[in-house]
């Protein structure tokens, strides 16, 4: 693909993200992350609960101080900026929250809501902001009547177009979705899913989307990430992580989802036990008290990101295996039942 | 066919008075379940599946909901016009429950080991330490290790909280369990490990499931039929192969075309317009009139009744009955 050519939009450099947990010792939340998002696609960050996806997402956005590590936007070190120079890069970087009743703030009006980046950005006169209000509602289609309102007064799908309304206000050119859809009912959910495609086509955004369920990423998103327990296990393009996946744990995640088709019932890897704590993380590959294909050398040799194929990343020793180990990994896991 | 009913809701109507209003959670609610079968309810948030699941047992929020119409039959006995220690008997005993949130429902100053037992105790004639006894089994049984019997819930993680509440739920090995969400608050990861542990107990002890989920994937994977509810009505019902595989109802079709697939092309989603019909604001005639690309002038004054178009596979739908 021609990714590969391209300028990557934003890059993420060994990042890390640590918490104090008093008396426990040090949180890993985010543990050595490098990837790159290229203009104008949507690159999907999955991992269940605890992970640090949503850590990702607030330390690129500033919410969190990283304990490590470097972003660039356009080349342009973000996290060593001033005060002045960080002002601009929030027009171009914009995030999407996952709550749409907890994000919006409650004693403002939708209208006023919408105003606020204008009058601290000071982009437009004062007289011109309502004019570009009701551009803004147009564009995600926002009834005008409802910019009197309260958020509380509107359902959540509406809370979450004005949510991303919000973000465009300032015509970002890179918008962090953290699970924007996830609190969504089903029919609502692919109301704003399209919206986002839409949007993005038609304003050329680059997406960073955080999310838990991998059909809404398979959906959307060009390229996938997969995370465990604050690190990366598996970068590739979408169609690569759906049929030709190689880290164990991606594989015992997309062999778990219950699919609507009756006629499809593969096998699964169950995993044992849940997700190990990210305090004081053992030394090795992080996955391996879980995996089903663990050696004794994973227990003390970390992995790193290696290339298998051209833009597909895994951190597994035992990659080249895994797939064909899967296969009898899941016979004998039917036969135990 | 006909005694082998388990469970039977008829015309079920449920009100909730609050200080905001009146809301018309169920109206008209009609459901059977047989011995063994799996059935699963499937409907978005407001639609009224949990309310369904407490009327069963008489666990409606006192005194906002009550139950204003038509009757819930077990085994030919009105839930109803049962008594309270009756229907203590029952449940726990007869009919158990797992519910949605496993952080909370579980009381935090008592041990699992404690909670478990006292529902053994409750019913069965034995001392403590037999019921100890019979708890640890079961909690073998669903993969946390016996030793853990003296452990508080705030010990344990999520996904074993859950495993908690499935052990109490199957602990007298009831007749039906209604499973209220089970997975919903649980990673991927860890409902598949739930779903293969019902799915195990189900044909271990034959017991009847009423699965209340907004998942189809999880219907598809546990249950042979579905009913799908909207505006506190099913409006269809029948083979989970059916249902998903050839919808009748606009609504189940537009659930379906809503989902992003795991495979194939990547088409643009379903979305079905307009708001969730709520419990306070429920249109008249079909509920899901007003976002229905079929509705005619029928469908705006009067409820569409159930009709069978297929065997077993029955629809609410006006136009898709006269389709047939």
């Amino acid at each position: 693909m021609e990714n590969t050519i391209q300028q990557p939009l934003i890059q993420v450099q060994g990042l890390k993200e640590y918490f104090k947990i008093p008396g426990k010792g040090m949180l890993h939340a985010v543990d050595d992350v490098s990837f790159d998002v290229y203009e104008g696609e949507t690159l999907g960050l999955v991992g269940e609960s605890g992970c640090g996806k949503s850590t990702v997402g607030n330390v690129i956005m500033r919410l969190l101080q990283q304990t490590e590590g470097k972003l660039f936007l356009q080349g342009e070190d973000v996290f060593s900026a001033d005060k002045e120079q960080q002002k601009e890069f929030c027009k171009k970087m914009q995030i999407i929250f996952q709550d749409p009743y907890s994000s919006l703030n409650p004693r403002k009006t939708i209208r006023s809501i919408l105003s606020e980046a204008y009058i601290v950005q000071k982009i437009c006169p004062k007289n011109e902001i309502e004019k570009r209000i009701q551009k803004l509602c147009e564009t995600v289609g926002i009834a005008k009547e409802l910019l009197d309102y309260y958020p509380h007064e509107l359902d959540g799908g509406t809370r979450q177009v004005v949510g991303i309304a919000r973000s465009l206000s300032l015509n970002p050119k890179f918008i962090v979705c953290d699970e924007p859809v996830s609190s969504l009912d089903v029919s609502v959910q692919a109301k704003i899913i399209n919206l986002l495609m839409d949007l993005q086509k038609k304003f050329d955004l680059t997406f960073l989307f955080i999310s838990h369920d991998l059909s809404v990423v398979r959906h959307i998103s060009n390229r996938i990430a997969v995370m465990y327990l604050g690190q990366i296990v598996e970068i590739a393009e979408t169609d690569m992580i759906f049929e030709n996946c190689h880290h164990p744990y991606t594989i015992a995640l997309l062999s778990a989802i219950p699919k609507v088709d009756v006629n499809d019932k593969t096998e699964r890897i169950i995993l044992e036990g849940d997700v190990p704590s990210p305090i004081n993380p053992k030394p090795g590959c992080r996955f391996a008290q879980r995996c089903w294909m663990a050696r004794e050398d994973c227990k003390t040799q970390d992995p790193t990101l290696q290339e298998i194929a051209p833009g597909h990343k895994v951190a597994c020793h035992y990659a080249a295996v895994s797939r064909k180990e899967a296969k009898t990994a899941k016979t004998t896991i039917l036969s135990s039942l | 066919m006909e005694n082998n009913v388990l469970l039977e809701i008829k015309d079920l109507q449920v009100q909730y008075v609050t200080e905001r209003g009146t809301g018309n959670a169920l109206n008209g609610l009609t459901l059977t379940i047989h011995k063994g079968e799996s059935l699963g309810l499937v409907g978005e948030t407001g639609a009224g599946k949990t309310t369904a699941a407490l009327s069963v047992l008489n666990l409606l929020p006192k005194p906002a909901g009550r139950i204003i119409g038509g009757e819930i039959l077990y085994n030919g006995k009105s839930v109803q016009k049962m008594s309270n220690k009756e229907l203590m008997d029952i449940r726990g005993k007869k009919i158990s429950m797992i519910f949605q949130n496993p952080l909370t429902s579980l009381n935090p100053v008592f041990t699992i080991g404690e909670q478990i037992s006292m529902v053994i105790r409750k019913h069965e004639k034995c001392t403590h330490r037999q019921a100890d006894e019979k708890t640890k089994q079961l909690l073998e049984e669903v993969g946390i290790p016996g030793s853990r019997l003296h452990d508080y819930p705030s010990q344990f993680s999520g996904g074993m909280r859950q495993r908690v509440g499935i052990a109490a739920g199957i602990a007298l090995n009831p007749e039906l369990l209604i499973a209220d969400e089970p997975t919903t608050a649980l990673d991927v990861t860890i409902q598949a490990q739930i779903l293969e542990l019902m799915k195990k107990l189900k044909t271990q002890y034959d017991t009847s499931l009423l699965m209340i989920t907004h998942n189809l994937g999880i219907i598809s994977e546990l249950c042979e039929n579905v009913a799908v509810i909207y505006g506190g009505r099913i409006i269809e019902h029948g083979p989970v192969k059916d249902v998903f595989g050839t919808p009748l109802h606009p609504y189940t079709a537009g659930l379906l075309g809503a989902i992003p697939s795991l495979e194939g092309k990547k088409e643009r989603l379903h979305a079905i317009p307009g708001k969730i019909a709520g419990a306070t604001n429920l249109p008249a005639g079909c509920a899901f009139h007003p976002r229905c690309e079929m509705c005619i002038e029928k469908c705006k004054s009067q409820v569409p009744p159930m009709a069978t178009v297929r065997p077993g596979h029955n629809v609410a739908c006006f136009v898709k009955a006269e389709g047939k």
